[in-house]
């Protein structure tokens, strides 16, 4: 016990012997997975095998799903996450998430970034404009959209407004950021450009990436785990899990004979 | 903040509360008032005499002759809006273009939202005297014409309604039809009326329960006459009728006469009651169908 | 072939009678429309919008009802309106799938099927007699806004149902409350769907005559309602009453009032239907 103590310090995530059900239907099957700060860690696996479920435990989004429930603790820099002391809103601002779709909110850009400011109570208007600039610079869109921010979201192209929801993301400074598929809707430019800033994002954030296309996994990610039916199969340095996959399953899945 | 949320989610769901608290306060009021009412009249004889007058010296109250009254006003509305109805849902949903659909449902739907006193108006200026010109012998107050003109009122309901329950009948249906030979109006009465009979016969009922709900026009136009009768060339009244002809006048708060509309308002609440239930039953069974 | 063409025709002959019928519908409405206007408009003038009621036709006026009707849109909003929101929002975004929120479904679907005039008793016990309103305006109006209850919360409920999950979940992942969510997301982006369900359930109280009878509004109010206590009367029992007069000068008088009273309608319902038709042109998400 004492030499796990030790440990914790390094870890930003950890998640102990999860299991998840949607009503008596049992989703993950105990999982175990520690994850660094600052690294990118990519979710890999066939459709259905809870790695959404999982990402979306770690800022509680599944609370509001009927009949889901689960056991289990993440420790979020080694606090539980789910203890009755925390406040799920608080606990959001910290670990932010980036959606599939692009989702922004039908309002202009620049009401879209200062969302999370907003909800917090802060109204100064300076300060919401200097945030506003901070966060699309990091994304990488302040340049083509800082003439018309009161511009609306929905006039963005697909990958603009995939840019902007993760500007939004970013503009209430959380530490992890969780990637829900972000580039499965968008074309490959616009992919290119998402994969760019998810390695220079990398510097001050911890992100955790779903994805379902294995080069982009092997592209941006430190480390990738891969499950199957609910279980974590495999779970190790990306090089390691493309290039000598211990389990035969991930060797399976990666070599594109199932899934 | 949490604090806040609770208080915010506590007031709504007190607005959400207001809904059984009119169902609880109608159901009471009717039953309170009604209940003191057969004390002193039985059921027996509300439910079986031949006459209603309890607004005269010689009292009876029964209440028979207002639910004929009530009875013939709606079959005549439904006579007009039935054929008229459907003819238009069929004929919108597989003959129309699309555009023409959607200009005409909205202007046909202004017939439901025209304030039913004005319906009764024009049943006792225009279309009374009309029919007296065809048939002579009609009387200045009967149920025929009122009931034509709630027949046009609730025409919406039913093409609507009916419209929507076609339209909603798998495309699979149309095209393995059409991939027969059949023709427009074979498809629609030999496969899309069957395959959408629940959608409209909850639509129908939804307008018989309207009908038998309605005040306005049958309190302007068909009298103040309970008749048990199925003539509707003669002056009747309906339930709704007699409630609104006690409220105008100047009956005194507890009295046996008050209580009537009590009585009256239970048998028409009753009735809706079981009519919109059967609607909401059919219907649920229908969706059941496709989903 | 001869068995198609039989077909055919019989197909071409439904064709025309579908044609007959829906328009048979607005050809009625429109000899109606134009009757009223014939035989109300010459009578439509200053005076008779600013007259009190009389018993001369020629020196009656509708400003005790006009001012009455427009007391009740107001009063009947006021109560109508949030009420119809929070019980709609509880409704789709707070209630469990349990039994009591399957008991509050049937009942918002049974209270929209009551015919007016139970609403009427409902108020006149209530309202009139137990809270001892009488037959104020404000009875008038409570009475009124139970009634419409049931349309706005399923409209409202509908529009909010159309906002996309995507957007929701969005604003929840930034770490907002959910009445953040519903209040800065969901009820600006279902604005014109609740807007529309409002205005049409409002028209629908401006008609109402039945439930207002029922509760002892008065059809000869001869003063200019100023508090919400005061008696009161409306367009359509100013035209019910005049309807029951056998003099023509009160029928003119009737065409005339409804004419305005059609006005008010059909003004809101053109609102309803221009906010539908904005509401389905909007961008998808």
């Amino acid at each position: 016990m004492v030499n796990r103590v030790m440990e914790t310090n390094k870890f930003k995530i950890q998640a102990k012997d999860i299991h998840a059900y949607y009503g008596t239907h049992h989703v993950i099957k105990g999982i175990d997975m520690d994850i660094k700060p600052n690294s990118v860690t990519a979710f890999i696996g066939p459709s259905g095998c809870g790695k959404s479920t999982f990402l979306r435990l770690i800022n509680r989004m599944n609370d509001y799903i009927e009949g889901f429930t689960k056991t289990g603790d993440i420790l979020l820099d080694d606090k539980n996450i789910y203890a009755s002391n925390v406040q799920v809103e608080q606990l959001r601002k910290e670990v932010g998430m980036v959606f599939q779709k692009p989702n922004p909110f039908p309002k202009s850009i620049f009401e879209n970034v200062t969302y999370g400011l907003k909800i917090q109570g802060i109204t100064n208007k300076s300060d919401l404009e200097e945030t506003a600039e901070r966060s699309l610079r990091q994304a990488a869109l302040w340049e083509e959209v800082k003439d018309d921010l009161k511009k609306s979201a929905l006039a963005l192209s697909g990958g603009q407004q995939q840019r902007l929801c993760i500007a939004r993301t970013l503009a209430v400074e959380p530490s992890v950021i969780l990637m829900d598929e972000p580039a499965s809707a968008l074309d490959p430019i616009s992919t290119a450009k998402i994969e760019e800033l998810i390695f220079e994002l990398k510097e001050k954030y911890t992100i955790i990436i779903v994805t379902h296309n294995m080069q982009q996994a092997s592209r941006v990610s430190d480390r990738t785990a891969f499950f199957y039916m609910g279980e974590l199969i495999e779970y190790g340095k990306t090089k390691q899990i493309f290039l000598n996959p211990k389990k035969e399953k991930t060797e399976n899945y990666i070599s594109g004979r199932f899934g | 903040m949490k604090r806040g949320e609770k208080i915010i989610e506590g007031v709504l769901f007190l607005c959400a509360l207001i809904t059984i608290l009119t169902t609880v306060g109608i159901i009471w009021v009717l039953l309170k008032e009604s209940i003191s009412f057969f004390t002193e009249v039985s059921v027996f004889d509300f439910l079986t005499d031949k006459e209603w007058t309890p607004l005269f010296s010689d009292k009876h109250f029964g209440i028979l002759p207002l639910l004929s009254g009530t009875l013939l006003t709606t079959v005549v509305a439904i006579v007009v809006a039935l054929p008229l109805g459907l003819t238009i849902a069929i004929y919108l949903n597989e003959y129309a273009p699309k555009s023409f659909r959607k200009v005409v449902k909205p202007l046909l739907e202004i017939l439901a939202a025209i304030p039913t006193v004005v319906y009764g108006f024009f049943a006792l200026i225009v279309v009374t005297p009309f029919l007296q010109s065809i048939f002579p012998g009609l009387s200045g107050f009967n149920a025929l014409s009122p009931g034509i003109v709630m027949g046009i009122m609730i025409v919406p309901f039913i093409s609507s309604l009916s419209e929507d329950a076609l339209a909603a009948v798998p495309s699979s249906l149309r095209e393995a039809s059409y991939g027969l030979g059949a023709t427009k109006l074979q498809t629609s009465f030999k496969v899309l009326i069957p395959a959408a009979s629940s959608g409209i016969i909850s639509s129908v009922i939804l307008a018989l329960s309207r009908a038998i709900g309605e005040t306005m026009i049958v309190a302007i136009a068909a009298g103040q006459q309970p008749r048990l009768t199925l003539d509707p060339t003669v002056p009747i009244e309906t339930i709704t009728a007699f409630i609104v002809q006690v409220s105008l006048g100047d009956v005194p708060h507890g009295s046996l006469e008050y209580k009537t509309i009590f009585a009256a308002g239970l048998t028409l609440f009753v009735f809706t009651l079981i009519l919109n239930n059967v609607s909401f039953y059919v219907n649920r069974r229908y969706k059941l169908k496709y989903d | 072939m001869i068995k198609a063409s039989t077909n055919q025709w019989k197909d071409q002959l439904f064709r025309i009678y579908g044609i007959g019928a829906t328009f048979f519908g607005l050809l009625i409405l429109g000899i109606f429309l134009v009757g009223i206007v014939i035989e109300g408009f010459s009578r439509l003038d200053f005076q008779f919008l600013s007259s009190l009621p009389s018993r001369l036709p020629g020196k009656a006026g509708i400003l005790t009802a006009w001012t009455g009707s427009l007391w009740i849109f107001g009063l009947t909003s006021i109560t109508s309106i949030p009420i119809g929101i929070g019980a709609a929002i509880w409704l789709e975004e707070y209630s469990k799938k349990n039994r009591l929120a399957n008991l509050l479904e049937i009942n918002i679907s049974n209270l929209a099927g009551i015919p007016s005039i139970i609403y009427g008793i409902l108020g006149l016990e209530i309202f009139v007699r137990m809270m001892k309103f009488g037959g104020s305006l404000l009875a008038g109006s409570f009475t009124l806004s139970l009634l419409i209850l049931p349309i706005i919360i399923v409209s409202t409920r509908e529009a909010l149902k159309a906002v996309p999950r995507s957007i929701i979940q969005a604003s929840l992942a930034m770490g907002a409350t959910r009445w953040q969510t519903i209040w800065l997301q969901q009820l600006p982006a279902a604005s014109s769907g609740i807007f529309t369900g409002i205005i049409l359930s409002l028209a629908r109280a401006i008609g109402e005559t039945a439930p207002l009878i029922v509760i002892g509004a008065l059809a000869y109010v001869p003063f200019v309602a100023k508090t919400p206590m005061d008696e009161f009367t409306v367009l359509p029992m100013q035209i019910f009453n005049w309807v029951s007069r056998p003099q023509h000068g009160f029928i003119v008088n009737a065409a005339a009032a409804i004419l305005v009273l059609l006005i008010f309608v059909f003004i809101m319902n053109g609102i309803a239907i221009y906010f539908r038709y904005k509401s389905s042109k909007k961008v998808k998400w």
